[in-house]
């Protein structure tokens, strides 16, 4: 197999011109909602899929994390006699953290993917030059509807996973370390202030602008047939992946400086 | 012999009325610093049918797409139906593209709609058409490739022929002036391929519709070149032998990124050029 070496200077431009290209798809997303035509059918269809479709992984792996969060805090909890915070320590743990992360990673596993490999499969079979051959904007037609439904459902699976994840915590704290039921959720829900819930509620915002952009990214540049589909696939999962994480740290730490810990 | 009263009738209207639909101006391109399109300049006059060969990325395809503004030149200017195309902004482009139409190669049918609603796609998303006259015209265009029967039917379940058909009738139902086929009969069998030749030559004669044809098949052409639609009959017809110069049909021949014939058949097979000739040989 050849391989072809790339000057260094090449390859920045290359990197420069990819972030370019993946912000000019943003803002003409985010710019699309603001001006029409509007495709509420579509939007309507892809929070369908985005959102009903990804409802099964988002409440088991919610219900998971949340009770292996509870197995690994219990065990230190009480060591120190202090089981009766575990409920606390899930719930701030899910809300803050884990529940929008896990969902996060979980949405965009399996649409960013999505998106990349159907707009891909439509950029290498000409659908897309048709579509513009035809009148019709495909950052309007395709790219917004997907951006929109995926930022609104994400939010909603969030506070479901959030939700199934305490539920899970509850189930194993009293499964393994024999704690109240009831203790466990007046400590889960008292312990949330509204910073937890605001700073827990804004990263699906960003979370589902970064699944929807990158996959449509990613889709919209395919090249080189079906084997360009599948880099394209693989490259939106990893990079949205990589970007939620980066993207999560940076949140924490400025809604942490604004609201303190 | 008198020659087809459409071919003479069509002859003189291009005679009187020499319009340009389609001008290409020193137009250059390159994709990743490889130039693929070298300042070429070519014309299609209205009415007429432009046959463009060349060996395989050799920049056929990419000339339709620049006519389309699909693609931007470069350098060059490049002007369809009066409207210089390298100055257009995207939403402008999208007004004269409903003037424009193009028949992708592999048929870019949208697979997830059925043949009804590919074929109304741009009336759908136009939004200003009733469902009645959408259904009307759908019909109007699937007679025309005569697959009224398909409408219900999703591109996976025809045959690549029949694709191609239903991306000839979505292109033409908004009576575009200018057709880009982008290898229509390419991968077909020969009698799928005449069929397809046969609606390309009923567009040219029936309906004037000027037209950029990229093929890879000079018997493709050739039928074009020597024949006719009749409309009394409803098929295409050779031409008689003394109407063949008539015909609004040309060649144009590219190589190295530069185009190296652009004529008729009768130049053609005058040319003394011995890469064309063993091309056409």
């Amino acid at each position: 197999m050849d391989i072809e070496l790339v000057s260094p200077s090449d390859w920045a431009k290359q990197q420069i011109k990819a972030v370019q290209d993946y912000a000019l798809v943003g803002a003409r997303a985010v710019a699309n909602v603001f001006t029409g035509p509007r495709y509420f059918a579509d939007i309507i269809q892809q929070a369908d899929l985005i959102g009903v479709g990804s409802l099964p992984i988002v409440v088991l792996t919610g219900f998971f994390t949340g009770g292996a969060l509870a197995q690994n805090s219990g065990v230190t909890l009480q060591r120190f006699g202090s089981l009766n915070l575990i409920g606390q320590l899930v719930s701030l743990g899910m809300v803050r953290e884990l529940g929008p992360v896990i969902t996060g990673l979980m949405v965009a596993g399996r649409n960013a993917s999505g998106m990349a490999s159907e707009l891909g499969s439509m950029v290498v079979t000409e659908q897309i030059d048709a579509m513009r051959a035809l009148g019709t904007d495909p950052m309007k037609k395709l790219v917004t509807p997907r951006m929109v439904s995926t930022v609104f459902m994400l939010f909603f699976l969030t506070i479901i996973s959030d939700a199934f994840g305490i539920f899970g915590g509850g189930v194993a704290s009293a499964l393994f370390f024999g704690v109240n039921m009831h203790q466990y959720w007046s400590s889960a829900w008292q312990i949330l202030q509204h910073q937890d819930v605001i700073m827990g509620l804004l990263k699906p915002l960003f979370f589902g602008f970064i699944i929807s952009s990158i996959g449509c990214y990613y889709g919209m540049s395919a090249r080189g047939g079906t084997q360009g589909v599948g880099r394209a696939t693989t490259q939106a999962v990893v990079a949205s992946s990589i970007l939620i994480i980066t993207v999560d740290f940076f949140i924490t730490r400025v809604s942490m400086s604004i609201f303190g810990s | 012999m008198v020659a087809p009263p459409v071919i003479a009738e069509q002859a003189a209207a291009i005679q009187s009325d020499r319009v340009v639909t389609v001008d290409f101006e020193d137009v250059s391109i390159a994709f990743e610093d490889q130039l693929v399109l070298d300042s070429i300049s070519f014309r299609l006059e209205r009415g007429a049918t432009k046959a463009i060969f060349g060996v395989a990325g050799s920049g056929k395809s990419t000339i339709l797409k620049l006519a389309l503004g699909l693609l931007r030149p470069d350098s060059g200017r490049i002007v369809v139906l009066g409207e210089d195309v390298t100055a257009m902004t995207e939403d402008r482009l999208f007004e004269l593209r409903r003037r424009v139409g193009i028949v992708f190669q592999e048929s870019a049918l949208f697979d997830s709609l059925t043949v009804r609603e590919n074929v109304a796609f741009r009336l759908i998303e136009e939004g200003h058409t009733s469902e009645e006259e959408i259904e009307e015209r759908v019909r109007e265009a699937l007679s025309f490739v005569e697959l009224e029967h398909t409408m219900d039917l999703y591109p996976s379940q025809l045959s690549g022929g029949m694709r191609r058909r239903v991306a000839i009738a979505r292109t033409i139902i908004t009576h575009p002036e200018v057709l880009l086929y982008d290898s229509p009969t390419g991968g077909l069998d020969p009698v799928t391929s005449n069929t397809i030749i046969e609606l390309v030559v009923k567009q040219r004669d029936l309906y004037k519709v000027s037209s950029l044809l990229v093929t890879h098949r000079l018997q493709d052409a050739f039928t074009m070149a020597t024949h006719y639609f009749d409309r009394a009959e409803n098929k295409m017809k050779p031409l008689p032998p003394h109407a063949r110069t008539e015909v609004p049909f040309s060649f144009l021949i590219l190589r190295d990124g530069h185009v190296i014939f652009d004529g008729d058949l009768k130049e053609l097979r005058e040319t003394r050029d011995e890469y064309i000739r063993e091309y056409i040989s």
